[in-house]
């Protein structure tokens, strides 16, 4: 269960420019006691508030730099609220996209360091490698460092290790977008898996179909703040899709499912 | 189908409370939602009512709520007690992680693992070079070559032990941010890497120690008490390292010259004990002598090294005038070094090793733990 109230994140970003970088500037600088020009403050959360609990899934959608990451890290405990707090009742795990756990190290050592450091015993350890392993799906690569992994191997390795244990809270942050359809097809399974063990998943995607057949709760974020929350997923998808320009469609498809199953049901 | 179906039935639906602070400007603000633009100011309740259940109230403070589903904030840093016990748990993690990196180190060299002998190798080489040919400070210190390796192996692990620590938090972003455990397994685990180093170091020290005549004796035991409380206070001072590294880079950038400073004024490659020129500055030599370097150093060599332990100040009762004459001429009475007067005694130097070590392992854990919610944050 996560409760974030009134949160506010600002990011402080260093070395955004604005001398010439040289030593000398950088001299000056201290000698005149200023502040680094090139701190610059980005209000990338302002006021948020929501509640998801045990079970639930949440899709988070929103465009490029609507604070969709952000959101994530400061769930995580990542980053400091300016304002405001993030509850929850256990430590959160986060995949992102690019965070490969110890590049230079085999598939295989990252498995076992990966299970270690979630706190699994040695013996555990054992028990599920086989299961990881076949998950992840990268077969006799998992003998090679991570380095040599593509995106998507690397991604599913991830996912497959950190989602052999239950977590109270799970964030992926794209982190499934660069698998092919095999792969996302079994971790929709494993996230369901994990709501059923009363999990609170967080699910970041640009892929609203993605959203539509995972999440059971919606949130859509503008500019660092809410526009729409709620469990009407297929409402909330259109609305976004509306908003973006594009032809909203999810209404229909649920209604068609719900057609197609109520005919099944009958048949 | 599957799917619509767990949509509709198979999860229990509450009731959804969603505070929505409103925004300014923006697309697709469309349904039912009321706008509330005052940050932080009374929210506005949408709720969707799908089922009954024990739902909180819309009107209760999110924080009391938190409270009363027994969550924490995710920012907050654990207790110390819940965070030792955490870390014990996280014991396996540490030594796999340790050997894991050990392993990994030398992956892209042709030679490989040859290195971990060959480096300590090559330090000791240039080192004699240097200092015992060049600049001839072996004058003075019977055995000079196992004197200086001992100096440079064990000076070494704890130099490598503080480099490492400043970057080791920055280096491991990706693992931080992706798992959760305590970060100070990390300092731990890279001070247990360059211990696994330096007992391979020991075994190239062991060989010279026997080549250059030493005899073998049980003082050699008395090794194994140092290493470990030489290895306490790296990690103690590792932990203080890892935070402040982990804060501001100019730390990282400074500690070689530091560390190397600290190099030179610990005798690796000089005896400060009869170092002549330390001889009228009592203050300064005994400030030398119990610098934790020194003092392990200085506990290795007297293990290991018999020339060392005859030779050493306090060794043999006092005597001026044999004090004066090694001071006179050390290269033709070079034991008799013995014979002048011990800063600090033997008994102190444990009391100092032991001393630092608890010292620096508990500020350090200390320190590395009131920051501990803020570390992978960037």
């Amino acid at each position: 269960m996560v409760i974030v109230d009134d949160l506010h994140v600002v990011y402080r970003v260093y070395g955004a420019g604005g001398d010439k970088g040289t030593a000398a500037t950088a001299l000056m600088r201290i000698m005149r006691k200023q502040q680094r020009p090139s701190i610059r403050e980005v209000h990338a959360i302002r006021g948020m508030s929501f509640v998801a609990y045990r079970g639930d899934v949440v899709g988070v959608i929103g465009r490029n730099g609507s604070g969709k990451s952000t959101l994530l890290r400061a769930v995580a405990g990542l980053l400091p609220a300016e304002k405001g707090a993030v509850y929850s009742d256990g430590h959160a795990a986060l995949l992102g996209v690019n965070a490969a756990l110890l590049d230079d190290l085999t598939g295989e050592r990252n498995v076992v360091l990966g299970c270690l450091a979630m706190g699994m015993s040695p013996q555990e350890v054992k028990e599920k490698h086989d299961t990881i392993v076949e998950f992840s799906g990268v077969g006799d690569f998992i003998n090679l460092p991570m380095r040599a992994y593509s995106t998507g191997m690397g991604s599913r390795l991830r996912f497959a290790i950190a989602s052999s244990k239950s977590h109270d809270v799970l964030l992926i942050d794209e982190a499934l977008a660069t698998g092919d359809a095999e792969f996302q097809r079994k971790s929709h399974q494993r996230i369901d898996e994990l709501r059923q063990d009363a999990g609170t998943v967080f699910l970041v995607a640009h892929n609203l179909n993605e959203i539509y057949e995972t999440c059971n709760r919606v949130i859509w974020l503008e500019k660092g703040q809410i526009v729409r929350a709620g469990t009407d997923v297929p409402g909330i998808l259109d609305a976004y899709l509306a908003a973006s320009g594009s032809e909203p469609r999810f209404r229909e498809l649920q209604e068609a499912e719900a057609e197609a199953e109520t005919a099944t049901v009958e048949a | 189908m599957a799917r619509s179906a767990h949509r509709r039935a198979g999860l229990p639906r509450r009731l959804t409370v969603v505070r929505d602070h409103g925004r300014v400007s923006g697309p697709g603000r469309l349904s039912g939602l009321g706008g509330d633009t005052e940050l932080g100011g009374l929210a506005t309740a949408m709720t969707v009512p799908e089922a009954a259940g024990d739902d909180p109230l819309p009107s209760e403070p999110l924080p009391a709520l938190a409270a009363r589903y027994g969550l924490k904030e995710t920012a907050a840093r654990p207790p110390i007690l819940g965070y030792l016990a955490d870390l014990w748990q996280r014991r396996h993690f540490i030594v796999g992680f340790a050997t894991a990196r050990n392993v990994a180190m030398y992956t892209e060299a042709r030679l490989g693992q040859v290195w971990q002998v060959l480096t300590p190798l090559l330090n000791a080489a240039v080192y004699y070079l240097i200092f015992g040919i060049i600049l001839d400070t072996k004058r003075g210190v019977p055995n000079f070559i196992a004197f200086l390796v001992a100096g440079v192996f064990i000076f070494n692990f704890t130099q490598r032990s503080f480099i490492i620590a400043s970057r080791v938090i920055n280096d491991s972003l990706p693992l931080i941010r992706a798992l959760y455990f305590p970060r100070a397994a990390l300092p731990l685990g890279y001070v247990l890497i360059e211990l696994e180093q330096l007992l391979i170091s020991m075994v190239v020290l062991v060989a010279i120690v026997i080549g250059t005549g030493e005899p073998v004796t049980w003082y050699w035991l008395l090794v194994i008490p140092v290493l470990f409380l030489q290895a306490i206070f790296n990690v103690g001072a590792g932990l203080i390292l890892a935070r402040v590294g982990a804060g501001v880079d100019d730390v990282s950038q400074l500690l070689p010259f530091i560390v190397r400073t600290w190099m030179y004024t610990s005798g690796v490659m000089f005896s400060i004990q009869t170092l002549k020129s330390l001889a009228g500055h009592h203050k300064l030599a005994y400030i030398l002598q119990v610098n934790p370097a020194a003092v392990y150093i200085t506990l290795v060599r007297t293990a290991l090294l018999k020339s060392q332990r005859l030779s050493i100040p306090g060794a043999a009762p006092y005597s001026h005038r044999l004090c004066t004459l090694y001071y006179d001429s050390p290269t033709k009475h070079l034991y008799d070094s013995a014979h002048c007067e011990a800063l600090v005694s033997h008994t102190g130097l444990w009391l100092y090793a032991v001393g630092w070590a608890v010292l620096a392992l508990v500020i350090g854990f200390f320190y590395f733990w009131r920051a501990e919610a803020r570390y992978g944050r960037g």
